[in-house]
């Protein structure tokens, strides 16, 4: 006989899971005994529930696999909502266990009883309430399911605390899923794949415009093999970015509002556009009816809403990313035209000038070259988590990712999201060096981290980009409110190598461009944690 | 452009929810709505009708269709589809009118379901549009309430959602 907390913890273990990120509550507790008592799942206790779900989603992430965060009912269940939201719009797949009240006290407003499946209903792919724990099986079953298949996304399972003491009947794991209305398409439909090759075929200026979906898909060496095959360039919005190595030939940069001139001219000019798993959103495509003017556009998405939302679209095929791309790429013929190719690269050529030429501001650390400095001393496949605001863009546009990841908020644009995604990474791929770039702003989000990184010996590097402002909010004011600046400047912040120190983590700060490359040197040798504040000058623009 | 949406649904918790959230949500404007059980006792027949262009009835159905316990979304062909709601309309009557209002109520094929001293209560089963004739031609006798479900819709021939 197993009871309810128990039969969890078996689902869990039937699913692979081997680590998870909480913080425990009243009603959650006989789970968490259950967890002890199995003794085979570690637990990384976090210091604040929204960190809990950032680290299964940045686990999920590198891994490939289902992240997996547990907390409690009420103010646990709350606290946790901004990730649930963030791993939404992002469509990360993970699992949140959610403590909840006794059925008997459903709706009476007990201490600590909120209707979380109510609240996250508008950003969960789905969600249970458990009311039998018979259910159990069926429900973990189905919740890893629908999380990590078709389009990724988040699943809430709630568990009244009395739910998780019951006895169940008997315990067995359903070998399939059979949930009638929930069958994703994976392959593309052949007609429209005819069609879309006859669209390239005829493209004088074509361009692949991907997005996160091919992450997702795990599409990376198909994409990189279409595009070697053909030529087109290739343009990114944040979400798809270290789908493909930044120095590659044929990649041109990020697009939208915070993207490259390059990127953004490749595709206003471009004739025919190849979308792949992007949902063509407002911040990488402001005003698509204009940018798109008189180009075909040929979607691929596994997400059938997302095609036509957002942009007019000639080709929709509804699909896998990975089986289409090389469906396509097999069949296709097509090569690039050598002067659109050429085109395209003096784009990028000239943005590199451009950018060369700006001058430094003095006295401070400048992050374009920071950061280059970075991607170069790191191994290739190392994983970066941005955080959110002008680090973010400077993170997007200027460290090189080659085999690794590079991590953002982008749908949500959480700040606090960074350090939280990187201990996720980390756990879920330790061989590999693994830095949260943040601002000053937002690490004050999420510095109560120190503590889960020195209590489970967590290898995560921490660079502050420190204006000493939220320099993207300041910059907005600058440019937009005539510098009437309100509530930007971050006076009163601490000594964040003191507070460093404090955890028991080396830190330390930088304040010029002589300084970067010990400074990215003492980082990368470090054994364990570590903490680099690089100052950068509030004028600093994020492009 | 009004169009009638049925949807098949799996018959749990929190499903209408879901549903409606999913309206309110996306700003797209629900004219009327109908739930009912169908056959088969897990599944529940939902018949909306929505005032929207054809970019917001796609999105409707495919955003529809991105919920789980959602089985099947069709938008009814214009013209293909029988059509009913359900009014039930307490009249004014007096002494004098009853006699009319009973001679319309048989000329539109309503029924006659409660009588009082000083009102009559019409239960009327038709088409929305023919609802509006009904109602326009007893509006005038004083109508004291009314009482109306959101039309269902099954479509004509054998074809089957
Ligand atoms: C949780 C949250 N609150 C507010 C914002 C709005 N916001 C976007 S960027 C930004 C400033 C970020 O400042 P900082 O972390 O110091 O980074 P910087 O822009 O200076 O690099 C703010 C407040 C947000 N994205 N997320």
């Amino acid at each position: 006989m197993i009871n309810g907390a128990q039969a969890m913890v078996e689902c869990l273990k039937k699913e692979g899971v081997s680590v998870m990120f909480g913080y425990p509550g009243a009603v959650i507790c006989p789970f968490y005994d259950a967890v002890y008592e199995d003794g085979s799942i570690s637990h990384v206790l976090v210091r604040q529930e929204q960190n809990a779900g950032h680290e299964a989603s940045g686990y999920a992430r590198i891994s490939g696999k289902v992240g997996v965060c547990v907390v409690t009912s009420g103010p646990g269940a709350t606290n946790l909502i901004t990730a649930i939201a963030t791993a939404y719009l992002d469509s990360v797949p993970i699992v949140a266990i959610t403590g909840q009240v006794r059925r008997d006290q459903l709706g009476k407003d007990v201490f600590q009883e909120v209707d979380i499946t109510g609240s996250v209903e508008p950003f969960v792919k789905h969600s249970y309430l458990i009311k039998d724990a018979n259910e159990i099986p069926r429900i973990f079953k189905e919740a890893f399911h629908i999380a990590s298949t078709g389009r990724p996304g988040p699943v809430l399972i709630d568990v009244p605390m009395d739910v998780q003491l019951d006895e169940l009947d008997n315990f067995e794991y359903p070998e399939k899923v059979n949930i009638i209305g929930y069958k994703p398409s994976t392959k593309g439909n052949p007609l429209q794949v005819k069609k879309a090759l006859s669209v390239i075929e005829g493209a004088k200026k074509p361009v692949i415009c991907i997005g996160g979906g091919i992450i997702n898909a795990k599409a990376c060496d198909e994409l990189r093999a279409f595009a070697e095959k053909t030529g087109i360039p290739v343009v990114s919005t944040m979400m798809g970015l270290s789908a493909m190595p930044s120095n590659h030939d044929s990649f041109i940069g990020m697009i939208g509002m915070h993207g490259t001139p390059a990127a953004n001219k490749a595709v206003s000019n471009a004739d025919t556009v190849i979308i792949i798993g992007a949902r063509v959103g407002d911040r990488a495509v402001k005003s698509p009816q204009a940018v798109f003017e008189g180009a075909k556009i040929v979607h691929i998405d596994v997400d059938p809403a997302e095609i036509g939302k957002n942009v007019k679209v000639f080709v929709p095929i509804v699909g896998d990313a990975k089986i289409i791309l090389s469906e396509i790429s097999d069949k296709c013929d097509y090569v690039c035209p050598d002067e659109w190719k050429e085109e395209v690269k003096e784009y990028k050529r000239e943005y590199k000038r451009n950018l060369e030429s700006r001058a430094d501001i003095e006295g401070f650390v400048n992050p374009v070259k920071f950061l280059k400095a970075l991607s170069d001393k790191m191994p290739e496949d190392s994983v970066v988590a941005a955080d959110v605001g002008q680090n973010q863009i400077w993170t997007c546009n200027h460290f090189e990712v080659k085999e690794g990841r590079l991590l953002n908020s982008g749908g949500m644009g959480t700040m606090g999201y960074s350090v939280g995604a990187a201990i996720g990474a980390k756990l879920a791929k330790p061989d590999v060096p693994v830095v949260a770039i943040c601002g000053d702003g937002s690490f004050q989000m999420q510095m109560m981290e120190l503590a889960t990184l020195v209590q489970h010996g967590i290898d995560v590097k921490i660079v502050i980009m420190r204006n000493k402002n939220l320099g993207m909010i300041r910059e907005i004011q600058k440019n937009l409110y005539k510098s009437r600046h309100i509530a930007s400047n971050l006076d009163g912040s601490p000594d964040f190598v003191a507070l460093a120190n404090a955890y028991g983590i080396p830190a330390r700060s930088i304040g010029s461009n002589d300084e970067i490359e010990g400074a990215v040197n003492e980082l990368l040798a470090a054994k364990g944690p570590y903490l680099l504040q690089c100052m950068v000058s509030s004028e600093q623009p994020s492009l | 452009m009004m169009r009638t949406i049925s949807v098949l649904v799996e018959n749990q918790p929190g499903v209408l929810s879901k549903v409606v959230g999913l309206f309110s949500r996306r700003g797209f404007n629900i004219d009327s709505l109908a739930v009912g059980t169908t056959e088969d006792k897990s599944i529940s027949r939902i018949t909306i009708v929505v005032n929207g262009d054809s970019y917001i009835i796609e999105q409707v159905e495919k955003q529809l269709n991105k919920l789980i316990p959602i089985i099947k979304v069709k938008t009814l062909e214009e013209g293909g589809y029988i059509s009913r709601t359900l009014s039930l309309v307490k009249v004014s009557a007096s002494a004098k009118t009853r006699p009319e209002l009973m001679k319309l109520a048989e000329l539109m094929g309503a029924r006659i379901v409660d009588v009082s001293k000083n009102s009559l209560t019409l239960e009327f089963a038709d088409t929305p549009e023919r609802t509006e004739v009904f109602m326009s031609l007893v509006r005038p006798y004083g109508i004291k309430e009314t009482v109306r479900t959101g039309a269902i819709a099954v479509e004509s021939g054998h074809t089957v959602i």
